[in-house]
Order: C-alpha cells, then sequence, then structure tokens
C-alpha cells in the first residue's frame, strides 16, 4: 500500500481501524461496542483469571487432538484415494460433500453421541479438518509424475519404501497445503463445537461474557481466538516455504 | 539388407554371441492397439545396442519389459540365462524426464539405488561421490535438481544407473529432453564410458543420427504393430576423437541408408 507516495506496510492498515473503532467506541452509539482500549484492557486482564487460564488449556488440548487425529487419518486416507481407484470411487463422493457441506449442522449430532464433553470438541475439530487434508493429499499423489514411481520400483522398492520415501515426500507440498487449511477450519471446529457444548473451554466463557453483557471481555477473547488461527496459519506457511523449493521445481 | 556390415570390409561376426539379454516372443497390447509382435532379439554381452524407430513402434513399451516396469502379454525376457519379470539388481534404468527426487541432493539421488539395497550411508555415498565425477558432476554433490541445467539433471540419472553396479543399463531416450549442445557432448562421454564401463546398454532412440554415432549395433523397429524389420551394425572406429566420427563415411553412409529404410513410415 502506498499513501501519498510513502510506503506504509500492511500492519498500518489495522491501526487505521483499531483508531476508528476506538473513535465509534468513544461516541457510545452501540452498547456492544465498547472502546477499543477497554477490550485492550479486558484482554490483559482476562488472561491473568484462572478460568481464562484452563479454558485455554482446555481448547488448546481439544485441539492439538482433533488435528492430529484428523491429520493421522486424513494424509494415509487421501494417499490411500491417491493410488487406488477402487477406494477413489467408494469414498470420493462422501469426502466432496462433507468438504463443502454445512458441518454446523452436525455438531449437535456429535453432542449426542459423544456427550457434553471434550470428546464432542475432539470430534468437531476432527470433522471440520480432515476433510481438505483428504483431498490435498489425493490431489498431491496424484501429481506425482509416473516416472517418479517407475523409478523407485526400476531400482528395487519394496512397497512401504515406495511409500515412505517417494510418494509421501512427493506429495508433501499439497500435504502440507491440506493442513495448513484444515488448521484453519479446525478453529472453526472448535469454536462451534464450544459454543454449542457451551459448558466446556472458551465456549463457556463466551456463553458468560455475552449474557452478561460484558462487552469488552467478548470481544478481548475474539481477538485472542483471532490472532491465534492467524499465528497458526502463519506457522505452517513458514513451513510450506521450505518445501516451496522444489514444489517448483517438480517436473 | 543387413549388408552394411559386409560392404564394410571383413567384419569378424562370431559364430555363438554372447549375449546377455534374451527376448523371445514378447508381445504387448494396449486396448485394441497393438504394441509389439513376436520380438525375438538377443542383445550381445558388452555393447551398446540401439531400439531404433520412428515414435509409436513400441520401442520404450519393449525397453520397460527389459526393465520389468511393463508386463508382456506374451513371451519372455532373460538375463543372464535366467527368466524375468519384475525389476533387478542387474538392471538400471535411465529415465527420459531423469525422474530425479527434487527433495534431495545430487549425492542423495545418485546413492538411491543404494540406499533401496539398504547399503550403509558412508559407503554409499562414498559410491555416489566417485560416480558423480565419473559423470563430470564433481563439485555439484550438495546441490538440488533445480540447480542443475538439463543436462546436468541426466547425468545425474546416468550416475544413479552406474552406481547400483548393473550389468545391463536401460537409456530410454536419455538425451531428448537435454539441449543440442549438452546432448552432443553427452553423446561424447558415453562413448567414452562404455569403453571404461565393462556393461552392456540398451539404448531407446528416435535419431537416427544418435543411433549410428553411439551404437555397435542397431534394431530398427517397423511401427504398429512393432516389430524388428532390421538389424545393422555399423563398423565404424571410435577409438579416436569421438568429432571425427561426425564426418566418417560409414557414419553418413549408414544413417542414409537407415533413413532410406525408415522413410516408408513416415507420413
Amino acid at each position: 500500500m502506498t499513501l501519498f507516495g510513502y510506503r506504509v506496510p500492511m500492519m498500518a492498515s489495522l491501526l487505521v481501524w483499531c483508531v476508528v473503532w476506538e473513535v465509534v467506541g468513544r461516541l457510545d452509539l452501540v452498547f456492544l461496542l465498547p472502546p477499543f482500549s477497554d477490550v485492550l484492557v479486558a484482554a490483559v486482564s482476562l488472561v491473568q483469571t484462572p478460568s481464562w487460564q484452563s479454558a485455554t488449556v482446555t481448547t488448546l488440548r481439544a485441539f492439538a487432538m482433533g488435528m492430529a487425529l484428523s491429520i493421522v487419518i486424513g494424509v494415509p486416507l487421501g494417499i490411500l484415494m491417491g493410488r487406488v481407484k477402487i477406494a477413489d470411487d467408494l469414498l470420493g463422493m462422501w469426502v466432496n460433500i462433507f468438504s463443502s457441506a454445512p458441518l454446523s449442522a452436525i455438531v449437535p449430532v456429535l453432542m449426542i453421541l459423544f456427550g457434553f464433553g471434550e470428546k464432542t470438541i475432539v470430534a468437531a475439530v476432527f470433522l471440520f479438518a480432515i476433510w481438505i487434508i483428504v483431498l490435498d493429499t489425493r490431489a498431491g499423489v496424484r501429481h506425482i509424475s509416473p516416472s517418479l514411481i517407475e523409478m523407485a520400483r526400476s531400482y528395487g522398492a519394496s512397497r512401504p519404501a515406495l511409500y515412505t520415501k517417494i510418494i509421501l515426500w512427493a506429495a508433501l507440498p499439497e500435504i502440507l497445503a491440506g493442513i495448513r487449511l484444515g488448521l484453519i477450519r479446525g478453529v472453526k471446529g472448535v469454536v462451534i463445537g464450544q459454543l454449542l457444548v457451551a459448558i466446556v473451554g472458551y465456549g463457556a466463557l463466551f456463553e458468560t461474557f455475552s449474557r452478561n453483557f460484558r462487552m469488552a471481555e467478548f470481544w478481548a477473547l475474539t481477538i485472542i481466538l483471532f490472532a491465534f488461527a492467524l499465528l497458526i496459519a502463519e506457522l505452517i506457511e513458514r513451513a510450506e516455504a521450505k518445501v516451496e523449493y522444489y514444489a517448483g521445481a517438480r517436473q | 539388407m543387413g549388408a552394411t556390415a559386409l560392404r564394410n570390409g571383413p567384419s569378424p561376426v562370431p559364430a555363438p554371441i554372447d549375449s546377455i539379454v534374451e527376448v523371445r516372443g514378447i508381445s504387448k497390447t494396449y486396448g485394441n492397439v497393438e504394441a509389439l509382435r513376436g520380438i525375438d532379439l538377443d542383445f550381445p554381452r558388452g555393447k551398446l545396442t540401439s531400439l531404433l524407430g520412428p515414435s509409436g513402434c513400441g520401442k520404450t513399451t519393449l525397453l520397460k519389459i527389459i526393465a520389468g516396469l511393463i508386463r508382456a502379454d506374451g513371451g519372455t525376457v532373460a538375463i543372464n540365462g535366467k527368466r524375468v519379470s519384475a525389476p533387478g539388481p542387474e538392471r538400471a534404468f535411465v529415465f527420459q524426464d531423469f525422474a530425479l527426487m527434487p527433495w534431495a541432493t545430487v549425492t542423495r539421488n545418485v546413492a538411491f539405488g543404494l540406499e533401496l539395497r539398504g547399503t550403509n550411508k558412508a559407503e554409499r555415498e562414498e559410491i555416489a561421490r566417485r560416480y558423480i565425477a565419473e559423470v563430470g558432476l564433481a563439485g555439484f554433490e550438495d546441490k538440488y535438481p533445480h540447480e542443475l541445467s538439463g543436462g546436468m539433471r541426466q547425468r545425474v540419472g546416468l550416475a544413479r544407473a552406474l552406481s547400483v553396479d548393473a550389468d545391463v543399463l536401460l537409456l530410454d531416450e536419455p538425451f531428448s529432453a537435454v539441449d543440442e549442445q549438452n546432448r552432443r557432448k553427452f553423446q561424447e562421454d558415453l562413448i567414452r564410458l562404455r569403453t571404461n564401463q565393462n556393461k552392456t546398454f540398451i539404448f531407446v532412440t528416435h535419431s537416427i543420427e544418435e543411433a549410428v554415432y553411439i551404437s555397435d549395433r542397431i534394431v530398427l523397429l517397423s511401427p504398429r504393430p512393432g516389430r524388428v524389420s532390421q538389424i545393422i551394425e555399423p563398423e565404424i572406429d571410435r577409438s579416436g576423437d569421438p568429432e571425427r566420427i561426425h564426418r566418417d563415411r560409414h557414419y553418413l553412409d549408414t544413417v542414409d541408408e537407415i533413413w532410406q529404410g525408415l522413410k516408408q513410415y513416415v507420413e
């Protein structure tokens, strides 16, 4: 972005919006929107409360477990679909449906299946994240040059070696892209899951804050969540950049 | 026609040829396209044999059947007298598109065949370094494939094939994705390499000049269905300067003779 001939860093636009928020908040137009400075103050005191800390631990744990599950199951499933036509025919339709379906509607069903607890949240994260991981992994495996696989075979690769030394690596750029998108969807999953279950982690906090009109804390929590989602997306993007050097060079 | 050998003076044709690869009655059909029909061929040990023919004559298919990468519908392939139907350590393949692992360094790519065989790291890297130098890539050991030119990438592919110490090297149009200058240099190197290494080369190409330039023996295949139409043994002295071969009269005559034979298949 350039302004009057000066280069302005991207973060500057964020600052402008913060000022707008502050001004609108000070004008006291909408009680839902306290001044930005109040939100910051609330954020600082919020992170010191034991309830926020334990909610964060619960949320992170559910998120990590759900993501781990969706990666551990999603990547092999995607590889299977990329390699075996029957598996692709059988599962392809369902994976596509689930990856574009409004999954929030299914979370109440999860609640019936897994109860009002952490299991439901883990299942929600899994359900949100896995499909894009499967689809991207499959696409990555499909893209592998057939001669690379012939090469491995002609030099005597066993089946496990073919998968661990060639296929996994050749599809890695797409797999990482899938995981990055999966993480972002997983954040959605954890928030929606907790909001619906409403007695666990951030869901409970959101519920308390909005019911008691504690808007400053409500927004503080929202900002913390956004920041978290952006942070992990950024981290994965760093990892992707590292494998990019060969993604672009593939034949 | 096989008269080339006769016309060029007394050629020593030993009665029993010591053939390392024996192909018997190989046929292959894709859908309703007959790619190969009843191929019988012997590949003499220590020689460079080219499979030459217009596109669609099944030369690559035949090479991949010998490699064990494609299953034939009928017929057998024997290496050193033993029937084979899958890839084995006595054969090494060089791919048209190089087939290098882009995430691995030159050294690891070259050592990959040995890695799959379970050779320990220090030993296989030692061997890899030797062959990297042999193909003229010393100093590039730690580079990645995308940092190399097409010609250099194919040298990596060749070093990989040499490092597993196979008896038979199978090369599938190895220079077709390499630019003209590099191709020339590469062909000269291959002639030199063939004298140093006691190996059998089977070389697929669609270039008549290339086949005559480097081969001891040229198998001409005719298209649809692929069949052996002719076997030519160019009598060219390759001991001197490789540059000279291009001006050798036998070289030029053989190229012309093959062209006359192949003309009929070109639309």
